[in-house]
């Protein structure tokens, strides 16, 4: 059996990155379910998205999928089981 | 439906093995003011509530998942590589013989998840209202938590869930508002 | 509005009481029971700073040190 092989920085970096960004969001989203009308806000949320998707696909192409069920790509072979899950980095 | 995202929300980190401390912290994870209670009471409550508030039960439903991978996490981080011999110092020595390392879903006292802890009233206004009062209970337990623990590391992640609460408790009562909206009036900031 | 986030009260103190006194005694009042309904265009943090505080708005951050630190005097 090899050894899982362990991360580098730059894992974390960008992983935090996006962790900040898509923070952001969750933000913006519960307060727009209370706000539904302020327009600034949905053009934030709408600018974010576009930053999160940017960040996300840099992150996967160097680090492997992000999400299951068709929501990300998959290289040869199948990357979405490989270690390491989010509790263990 | 739900996708799962292969990140957690907010980076966990933990300084030492330090199996007491997951001891504690198995309180959020399966007791009454707990992640799991929390997720799974707003998430069953938007079936019956007014249209103008359900998008905000699933929202911070769904929140609430990634908090209790948080929990997960750090008591998973705490006991993963600790000997027989620290779980019985950390005063865990009854949860290992049933369990080993794995989690389970019970409160600091060791009593196993119920749904009693997770009201559903029907009623849109009781439900709001046991809603804002979880997540101060839920922020009262972050304060003890934090009170009781010395990782500075670990703390630094309670205090992000502890801040979380604060948020959803402003949202839930927003959304008291909004339910007691008299129609054709705006709500006035 | 500016508001305390914590406040300060004193229990009665007995003679008799076996553990050293605590006086004042503290509990912690947020800024969401103060905000109300929250108005738009609040100035906020840059996401990475948001992240660290838990919360977009700094009118919703609340500061939380281990108990100790916030308050309570032992007499």
């Amino acid at each position: 059996m090899s050894k899982p092989k362990t991360m580098p920085p730059e894992y974390y970096e960008l992983l935090e990155q996006i962790q900040a960004v898509d923070f952001a969001l969750v933000e913006l989203n519960l307060y727009l379910d209370t706000h539904p009308q302020d327009y600034e806000a949905i053009q934030q949320f709408n600018t974010l998205t576009y930053e999160s998707k940017k960040l996300k696909k840099q992150f996967e192409k160097q680090f492997g999928p992000l999400m299951h069920f068709g929501r990300s790509y998959s290289n040869y072979p199948w990357q979405w089981d490989d270690q390491p899950w989010p509790w263990q980095v | 439906m739900w996708y799962y995202e292969k990140k957690l929300q907010y980076p966990v980190k933990v300084r030492e093995c330090n199996p007491r401390l997951a001891k504690y912290l198995i309180e959020q994870y399966g007791g009454a003011d707990g992640e799991l209670s929390a997720a799974l009471r707003y998430l069953n409550q938007r079936y019956t509530i007014p249209g103008k508030v359900i998008g905000l039960l699933n929202d911070i439903g769904t929140e609430e998942f990634a908090h209790l991978e948080m929990i997960a996490t750090m008591i998973y981080k705490l006991t993963k590589d600790a000997t027989p011999e620290q779980l019985k110092e950390a005063g865990i020595a009854p949860h290992y013989v049933n369990h080993d390392k794995a989690l389970f879903y019970h409160n600091a006292a060791g009593n196993p998840w119920t749904a009693e802890y997770i009201q559903a009233k029907g009623d849109p206004i009781a439900d709001i209202y046991e809603d804002i009062a979880a997540e101060e209970k839920a922020r009262a337990t972050y304060q003890w938590i934090i009170n009781v623990s010395d990782d500075p590391e670990l703390n630094d992640s309670l205090r992000f869930l502890r801040e979380r609460e604060i948020v959803h408790s402003q949202r839930f009562r927003e959304a008291a508002e909004i339910l007691k909206e008299e129609k054709d009036k705006k709500i006035i900031f | 509005m500016s508001h305390t986030h914590t406040k300060y009260y004193y229990p009665y103190v007995s003679p008799f009481d076996p553990c050293k006194p605590i006086s004042p005694k503290s509990y912690v009042t947020p800024p969401q029971l103060y905000l109300g309904f929250q108005p738009p265009n609040l100035p906020q943090y840059d996401p990475k700073e948001a992240l660290f505080r838990g919360t977009l708005w700094p009118a919703l951050y609340s500061k939380y040190d281990k108990k100790g630190d916030r308050g309570d005097v032992n007499e």
